[in-house]
């Protein structure tokens, strides 16, 4: 393949003796540039320019935790529980007014669709919150407490962390389901005919 | 008048400026490229709205798979002879300098710490064969993940930007993370990171409008 190009070195006519022929350096650089490419190619397509991303999660101290709950109001909390089936169940409060969870619309249930699913929910408890004002008269903030039943998955979990960086949520904390949220769960999901599927 | 003869101008074209080019590329990408590690499960990680890139260097990654098994890795091969070592005295497993060796420059480990020289004995396809690749048990009774962690953390030797990672399926159940949020939660770690794939903000959600006027996501 790689000849030496001898055209311009051809006879001139002159012969001079025993002088040898000139030989021209010049190289074919054809199959060289081949090579490359083809390295080239390889290289292309083995490269990831796509890192993955993280999410930060600031896990709350033990001692802290307890705390924090008993420093959240009522009237600023919104609960989230995630079951199985990527379902989102949720109520105002903290579930310690036996008679507001009386009431059967109390517990709810929601999916995380885009429109008209947790989003939504998490919306308006935020607007609603807002208005109330604390004891130094400055607006409040909503408190979202996470709990996730044994039967949710991790995509569950990240999705609604995910809301909470989507909607902005300053304050909120993943708690350790309750019997009594579990118990919610499983009537809710029987009443729905959810529980056999 | 005899005829002008016009000389015909070749054909070939000169190829060196065109292999520079490709010279130039070349090296370019085999400098941007990184192969990855053979991971021993594959995990697709759940997206978030997050823009934070994971470093990588300095990171203890625990990865979970979609049945809850627990796999551990960590960057830094002086690092990982420094940890193996300090497992292989403290446990009394009887390891070979090979066997350390297989753990410095492989990837993820999966494995109690009973089986480890016998897993580490063998090549990464033969384990899952062997059914070796059992993950870390996380338990309460027996919980190596901890063990894992703090032993890492002593190889890394308080390393100010050191980084402990997530990267759990879609499909994990929920109690293997929380198990695994727990050990951390004991260790006193409370800056974890998830690994997570990236997509679009909501249009019109607060975090979309937040990010059009450039203001900073408070995590």
């Amino acid at each position: 393949m790689a000849e030496m190009d001898t055209s311009s070195s051809g006879g001139k006519g002159k012969h001079q003796g025993t002088k040898s022929k000139k030989q021209s350096t010049r190289v074919d650089m054809t199959p060289m540039v081949d090579l490359g490419f083809l390295l080239i190619t390889f290289f292309m397509l083995t490269t990831t320019m796509s890192k993955p991303k993280t999410m930060d999660l600031i896990m709350p101290k033990d001692t802290e935790n307890e705390k924090d709950q008993n420093k959240v109001k009522e009237s600023t909390a919104l609960t989230i529980l995630l079951g199985k089936k990527d379902r989102v169940y949720y109520y105002e409060g903290l579930a310690q007014d036996p008679n507001a969870s009386a009431n059967p619309d109390f517990f709810k249930a929601t999916t995380f669709a885009n429109t008209g699913g947790i989003r939504d929910v998490i919306i308006k408890k935020r607007d609603e919150v807002s208005q109330l004002r604390n004891s130094k008269g400055e607006p409040e903030d909503v408190v979202v407490i996470i709990k996730a039943d044994d039967d949710a998955t991790y995509k569950d979990f990240v999705d609604i962390l995910d809301e909470m960086a989507i909607n902005r949520i300053q304050r909120y904390a993943t708690v350790d389901i309750s019997d009594q949220d579990k118990t919610w769960i499983k009537q809710t999901e029987a009443a729905n005919g959810g529980g056999s599927k | 008048m005899p005829k002008v003869k016009m000389p015909r101008k070749s054909t070939l074209v000169d190829m060196t400026a065109m292999c520079d080019v490709a010279f130039l590329l070349l090296t370019f990408f085999m400098l941007a490229t990184k192969f990855k590690p053979d991971e021993p499960v594959t995990v697709v990680t759940p997206s978030s709205i997050n823009t934070k890139l994971l470093p990588d260097s300095d990171v203890i990654m625990l990865t979970v798979d979609a049945g809850g098994k627990i796999f551990f890795s960590m960057d830094g091969q002086p690092k990982r002879q420094q940890l193996i070592n300090d497992l292989d005295q403290q446990y009394k497993l009887g390891l070979t300098e090979k066997e350390k060796n297989n753990f410095v420059v492989g990837s993820s480990v999966g494995t109690d710490i009973k089986s480890l020289k016998t897993y580490l004995d063998m090549k990464p396809e033969e384990r899952k064969k062997a059914g070796l690749e059992k993950g870390i048990p996380v338990d309460s009774a027996n919980n190596e993940v901890a063990v894992w962690i703090e032993y890492a953390r002593s190889a890394q030797g308080g390393n100010p930007k050191l980084q402990y990672c997530i990267k759990a399926d879609n499909g994990t159940p929920y109690p293997v993370i929380k198990d695994i949020l727990d050990t951390f939660k004991e260790k006193k770690i409370q800056k974890l990171n998830l690994v997570t794939n990236l997509e679009a903000a909501p249009a019109g959600s607060a975090a979309a409008l937040a990010r059009a006027e450039g203001k900073s996501d408070h995590e």
